[in-house]
C-alpha cells in the first residue's frame, strides 16, 4: 500500500516547500549598480511604488493609512501586495522572475543579509539614511546592514519584555507588579504559589517562547555588548553569563509549584494555549510573552488594561531589558519613489500617522508616545524610548534558522530539555555550544 | 516519498517495454493467448483483486506487472488486439512520467547526497556518516525500528480478528463500515483528532478521562492535594519525603501549630475558621495559612483563616508512630493519654496526594505508542477490509470438514483458517511495513514541539532537515535514500510475490 490521498498532499506540499526553496537559492544577476538614487523626494506625481508586506486584514488596513498619507504628500501612487505568511516564498519567485517590488517588508532582519548576498536590494539612499540617524540608535542601523551597506530599517516592532499578569490573581493572592527579577520569583510568584494559584504558565510546547525569556534574562543580567556577542556567537554559549541566565530560569523551571502542570504540562502546552489558561481558565496568573498576546486574551474574552495587565520584564540584572522583534522595510528596485517611501516609514512623520492605527507600535525613538491610541501601547512606546541605547533584537531570529528557529533543534531544543531537567545547566551550556557552533559555521 | 517508493517498479516498466519487442517474433505461432488472459483474470479475483488494487493502484504499474510475465511464459503465442508498437505507443507518456517523476528524482537525490548543505563541496559518503552518529537521527532510527516491529504486526492480528469476528455477527456491513471510516479521514485530521485525546487535562482528552474515571471508581483521593509548608525558615513545619514534620520535636501539653499554603482560600470557603487548640495532652491545630487578597500574619492563626478538617496526624517517637488522630472541623486535633516525652507531629503524605490525573501521552516516554496508537485506529480497518476479502475466498468445504470431524473453532481457525490466509496476511503485513518506515503526518501533528525530537522519525527528520529550517538538502538526500534502501527489501519482496501469484 503505497498510495495515500494524506500521504500525496504532504509530499505535495513538500514539493511546493522544496520549489519554493530552490527558486530563492540562485543568484540574481544584478541589475544596476549601487548608485543612489539623490534626487528631491518630492513631489512624485506620476510615479508608482509597489510595496509588499505580510499584513492583512486590520494591519494592512492601518498600512495603507500610512501609504495613503504619502501619497498625499508626495502624489506618488502606492500599491499594496499582500506576501502571506511566508515572505521568502513570495519574494524569492519575483526576484528570480527580475520582477520584485519596488519596497519589501521582511519579517526578519536575517532576510536582509541572504537577500543583499544575492544582489537583490539597493542601498538606501541618504536621506533615508538621515532619517534613520535621526531617529534610530545605531544598533539598527547596524542591523539593517550588510557588507557595510545599509539596505533596511525597522518600521514595525513587536514588544517582546513583557509579562501579562490577570488582575484578579493578583488581588486574590495580595500580591503587586514586581520590578526586580528577585523580587518576581520571592515575592511575587512565591506568594501567588502558596495561595494556591500557579504563578507562570508556560508554552514551552512552542520553542519559541523559551527563547524569548531567555532573550530577557540574558540582557538584562548580561548587559547589550554581551547580549550582541552572543547573538554573533563572538562569545561561547559555555560563557558565564549564560550560566547566570539560565541559572535565573532555573528559579522557575526549579519549581514545579512555579509552573501550571508543573514542567511536564508546560511542555505540552503550545502557544496561545498558555494564553488560554490564564485568561480563559483562570489557572495561573502569568504569561511571559510579547504585546502580540493581546489577541488571544481578546479571545479567551478579558479585556486587555482591565483583566489582562501587563508589566514591564523586571530587571535581572542591571539593564532593564527590552526586546523586540519586528519588520524591516528594504527597497528593492532603485526608483525615486522607493527611497522616498521608505524615507517616509523612518521619519517622525510617517512614524506618527501610523501610530494613531491601532496595533502599531514604532521602533523610532522621536515618535512620541501620546499618538498612540491606547494606554497600553503608549506603555510599552514609553520603555522602548527609555531603554534607548539598549534596546535589543530578538536574538533567536538573528542567529542561523538551523540554531534559532527549528523545532525540535538547536536553542529550541536544548531550552526545551533544560526546562525538563533545570538542575544540569552545564550540560545544556555544552549541547547549546556545539549546536551553535555548527550552525554559525556554515 | 511516494514517488520514491515507485522506484523498484520502473525496472518493471522498463522490462516491459523490452519485452514488448520480441513478442512481434513469436506473434503468428500460438492461439493460447486468450486462455492466458483468462487465467489472469482468475487469479484476479477474490484476495488478490484487493491486495492488487490496494498495492497498485497505478495503472500503468499494473500494466508493468501484469505484461512482464509474457515474455517469461515462454511459448509463442498469437496475440489478439493491436501490435505491441501501439502498446509501446501507449505506454511511453506513463514511461516519461515514470522517468521524470521518478527515475530521474532517485538518481539526483543520490547525486545531491554525495555533496553539501550548499551543494557546491562533493563530500562523498559523508552524510551518510552522519546519520550514523549523530545521536538525533538515531533516535530517529530506533523509533522506525520500534515502528517496524510493533505497528503492523498489531494492524495486522486486529485486521484478522475484526475480520474473522465479523463474519459471525449480523450488522457486519455497518460493523465494518464504522471500523473502515478512518481510512476516510485524513492522516494529519487523524493527527489533529489524536492531539486532542491525548490531551493530559481530563476535561479535554477523551484518553485521560476514561482512565481518571476508572482510577477514580476505586480509588477516589481525598484530603487536600497541592497542600505544602510554607518554605521558609521560620516555618514551625517542613516538608520531609514528603510528609509534613514538626521543626522542632514537641512535647505533651504543647500546643503545635500546622500552617499549610498551597491551597487557594476559595476551595476552603465553606470551612469552620481555624482555633487555636484548648491546652492539654498534645493538642495542636491544622489551618490554611492563606488570606484572600492577601495580608494577615505569617504562621499565625487570623480569625478568618479556615481550619483543615480530616486531616490525619501522626505522633511520632523514635522513628515509630505513638498515636494517630484526626483533626477535627475548625483543624484542631488531640492526642489524649501520651506519655510524657518529645515527639514529631507528623501528617502523612496521603493527606496531600494529588489527585491522580491520568497519564501523560504526550511526554517523551509515552509519545511513541501514542502515536503508533492513533495510526492503529487509522489502519487496523483497511487490514480487516483485506482479510476479510481473503477470507471470503477461503473454500468453505475445507472448514465445514474439519468442523465435521469434530476440529473445535479454535482448531479450524488455527489450522485451516490462518494457513489459508497466509499470503493475504503476508501481504497486509509487508504492505504495512512500507507504509511504517514512511510514517510521516501523525509524527509531526501529534508530538507536541517539545517531545519532536523523542518521537521522530526518518521522513520527518528528512523533511525537516531538508526544508524545515535545517537548510541541508545534502543531508536530507542523504536520508532519502537511506530510507528507500530500508523500503527496497519489502517492495522486491511483494513485487515477487505479485509475479508468483500471476503465474
Amino acid at each position: 500500500m503505497r498510495k495515500l490521498p494524506p500521504l500525496q498532499i504532504g509530499v505535495a506540499a513538500a514539493l511546493a516547500l522544496a520549489a519554493a526553496a530552490c527558486s530563492s537559492s540562485p543568484s540574481e544577476p544584478a541589475t544596476t549598480g549601487g548608485g543612489t538614487a539623490s534626487s528631491e523626494a518630492k513631489p512624485l506625481a506620476g510615479v508608482t511604488v509597489e510595496v509588499a508586506a505580510k499584513w492583512t486584514g486590520d494591519e494592512q488596513a492601518s498600512f495603507e493609512k500610512v501609504l495613503k498619507a504619502f501619497e498625499e504628500k508626495t502624489g506618488a501612487k502606492v500599491t499594496y501586495a499582500s506576501t502571506g505568511e511566508d515572505t521568502g516564498a513570495y519574494l524569492g519567485p519575483r526576484i528570480q522572475g527580475g520582477n520584485p517590488p519596488d519596497v519589501a517588508i521582511l519579517p526578519q532582519p536575517g532576510l536582509v543579509q541572504q537577500y543583499a548576498d544575492q544582489n537583490a536590494l539597493k542601498p538606501l539612499s541618504p536621506e533615508v539614511l538621515s532619517q534613520i540617524d535621526q531617529n534610530y540608535t545605531p544598533y539598527w542601523k547596524e542591523l539593517g546592514s550588510a557588507g557595510g551597506k545599509v539596505y533596511g530599517v525597522l518600521v514595525k516592532a513587536a514588544h517582546k519584555s513583557l509579562i501579562w499578569y490577570r488582575q484578579s490573581a493578583f488581588d486574590d493572592a495580595g500580591v503587586q507588579e514586581a520590578t526586580t527579577w528577585d523580587d518576581l520569583i520571592g515575592k511575587t510568584a512565591q506568594t501567588l504559589a502558596d495561595s494556591g494559584t500557579a504563578p507562570f504558565a508556560l508554552c514551552a510546547a512552542s520553542g519559541w517562547t523559551l527563547t524569548d525569556l531567555f532573550e530577557n534574562v540574558y540582557l538584562s543580567s548580561a548587559g547589550p555588548e554581551n547580549y550582541d556577542k552572543l547573538a554573533k556567537h563572538e562569545i561561547p554559549w559555555t560563557d558565564p553569563s549564560v550560566t547566570t541566565a539560565l541559572e535565573k530560569m532555573a528559579q522557575i523551571f526549579g519549581k514545579k509549584d512555579f509552573m501550571l502542570g508543573g514542567s511536564s504540562g508546560a511542555l505540552q502546552t503550545d502557544f496561545p494555549t498558555c494564553v488560554t489558561q490564564v485568561y480563559g481558565q483562570k489557572k495561573a496568573a502569568m504569561v511571559i510573552e510579547a504585546d502580540f498576546v493581546a489577541a488571544s486574551v481578546g479571545q479567551s474574552g478579558a479585556q486587555v488594561g482591565e483583566e489582562a495587565k501587563i508589566m514591564a520584564f523586571p530587571k535581572a540584572g542591571d539593564t532593564a531589558p527590552v526586546v523586540l522583534g519586528g519588520d524591516v522595510g528594504v527597497v528593492m528596485k532603485d526608483s525615486k519613489g522607493a527611497q522616498a517611501l521608505l524615507e517616509f516609514l523612518a521619519s517622525k512623520e510617517g512614524g506618527e500617522v501610523w501610530a494613531k492605527q491601532p496595533g502599531y507600535l514604532s521602533p523610532n525613538r522621536n515618535v512620541s508616545p501620546d499618538n498612540y491610541p491606547n494606554e497600553l501601547t503608549k506603555k510599552l512606546a514609553e520603555t522602548i524610548i527609555s531603554s534607548g541605547e539598549s534596546v535589543r533584537y530578538d536574538m533567536s531570529d538573528l542567529a542561523p534558522s538551523a540554531f534559532g528557529g527549528t523545532d525540535g533543534k538547536g536553542e529550541w531544543k536544548h531550552l526545551q530539555d533544560f526546562l525538563r531537567n533545570p538542575k544540569d545547566i552545564k550540560g545544556i551550556q555544552e549541547k547549546l555550544e556545539a549546536d551553535a557552533a555548527k550552525a554559525y559555521t556554515k | 516519498m511516494t514517488e520514491r517508493l515507485d522506484g523498484p517498479q520502473a525496472p518493471g516498466g522498463d522490462e516491459l517495454a523490452a519485452g514488448g519487442s520480441p513478442g512481434p517474433a513469436e506473434t503468428d505461432s500460438d492461439v493460447a493467448r486468450p486462455p492466458a488472459t483468462d487465467t489472469d483474470t482468475d487469479t484476479d479475483t477474490g484476495a488478490d483483486t484487493s491486495a492488487d488494487t490496494a498495492t497498485d493502484p497505478h495503472p500503468a504499474d499494473t500494466t508493468g506487472a501484469a505484461t512482464a510475465p509474457r515474455p517469461a511464459g515462454g511459448t509463442a503465442t498469437t496475440r489478439l488486439g493491436p501490435s505491441p508498437k501501439m502498446a509501446v505507443l501507449f505506454l511511453l507518456p506513463a514511461l516519461l512520467l515514470l522517468a521524470a517523476w521518478v527515475i530521474y528524482p532517485i538518481i539526483y537525490s543520490i547525486f545531491r547526497s554525495l555533496f553539501d548543505a550548499a551543494g557546491d563541496r562533493f563530500v562523498g559518503l559523508e552524510n551518510y556518516a552522519a546519520i550514523f552518529s549523530d545521536s538525533g537521527t538515531l533516535t530517529t532510527i530506533r523509533n522506525n525500528i520500534i515502528w517496524v516491529v510493533v505497528a503492523p504486526l498489531i494492524v495486522t492480528v486486529l485486521g484478522l480478528i475484526f475480520a474473522v469476528l465479523t463474519e459471525r455477527i449480523r450488522w457486519a456491513t455497518a460493523f465494518k463500515l464504522i471500523l473502515f471510516m478512518p481510512m476516510a479521514v485524513s492522516l494529519l485530521a487523524a493527527g489533529v483528532i489524536f492531539r486532542l485525546v491525548y490531551e493530559q487535562d481530563p476535561d479535554k482528552g477523551v484518553a485521560n478521562a476514561v482512565i481518571t474515571t476508572v482510577h477514580d471508581t476505586f480509588s477516589s483521593s481525598q484530603g487536600y492535594p497541592g497542600a505544602r509548608p510554607r518554605e521558609n525558615d521560620q516555618a514551625p513545619v517542613v516538608l520531609k519525603d514528603g510528609d509534613v514534620v514538626t521543626r522542632q520535636p514537641v512535647q505533651p501539653g504543647q500546643q503545635v501549630l500546622i500552617p499549610l499554603v498551597g491551597l487557594k482560600p476559595d476551595a476552603v470557603k465553606d470551612a469552620t475558621p481555624a482555633k487555636t487548640a484548648a491546652a492539654g495532652g498534645l493538642s495542636g491545630t491544622v489551618w490554611l495559612d492563606v488570606v484572600h487578597g492577601g495580608g494577615g500574619t505569617v504562621n499565625q492563626i487570623d480569625g478568618t483563616e479556615k481550619g483543615l478538617a480530616g486531616v490525619t496526624v501522626e505522633a511520632v517517637a523514635d522513628g515509630k508512630v505513638k498515636a494517630t488522630t484526626e483533626t477535627a472541623a475548625d483543624g484542631t486535633f488531640y492526642f489524649s493519654g501520651l506519655p510524657a516525652g518529645s515527639y514529631d507531629v507528623r501528617l502523612p503524605q496521603s493527606n496531600f496526594e494529588a489527585a491522580f490525573n491520568g497519564l501523560t501521552w504526550l511526554g517523551p516516554t509515552l509519545i511513541t505508542p501514542a502515536i503508533i496508537g492513533a495510526y492503529i485506529w487509522v489502519w487496523a480497518g483497511f487490514a480487516m477490509v483485506l482479510i476479510a476479502a481473503g477470507l471470503s475466498a477461503i473454500p468453505r468445504d475445507a472448514l465445514e470438514a474439519a468442523r465435521i470431524d469434530g476440529a473445535t473453532e479454535w482448531q479450524v481457525f488455527r489450522r485451516i483458517t490462518v494457513p489459508l490466509l497466509a499470503p493475504v496476511l503476508l501481504v497486509v503485513f509487508v504492505t504495512m511495513v512500507i507504509n511504517v518506515l514512511k510514517v510521516f503526518d501523525l509524527v509531526f501533528i501529534i508530538a507536541p514541539g517539545s517531545v519532536q525530537p523523542q518521537a521522530n522519525v526518518i521522513a520527518l527528520e528528512m523533511w525537516r532537515v531538508s526544508f524545515g529550517g535545517g537548510g541541508n538538502q545534502g543531508m536530507g538526500s542523504a536520508l532519502a535514500i537511506f530510507l528507500l534502501i530500508l523500503v527496497l527489501p519489502f517492495m522486491i519482496f511483494n513485487i515477487r510475490r505479485f509475479r508468483r501469484d500471476e503465474r
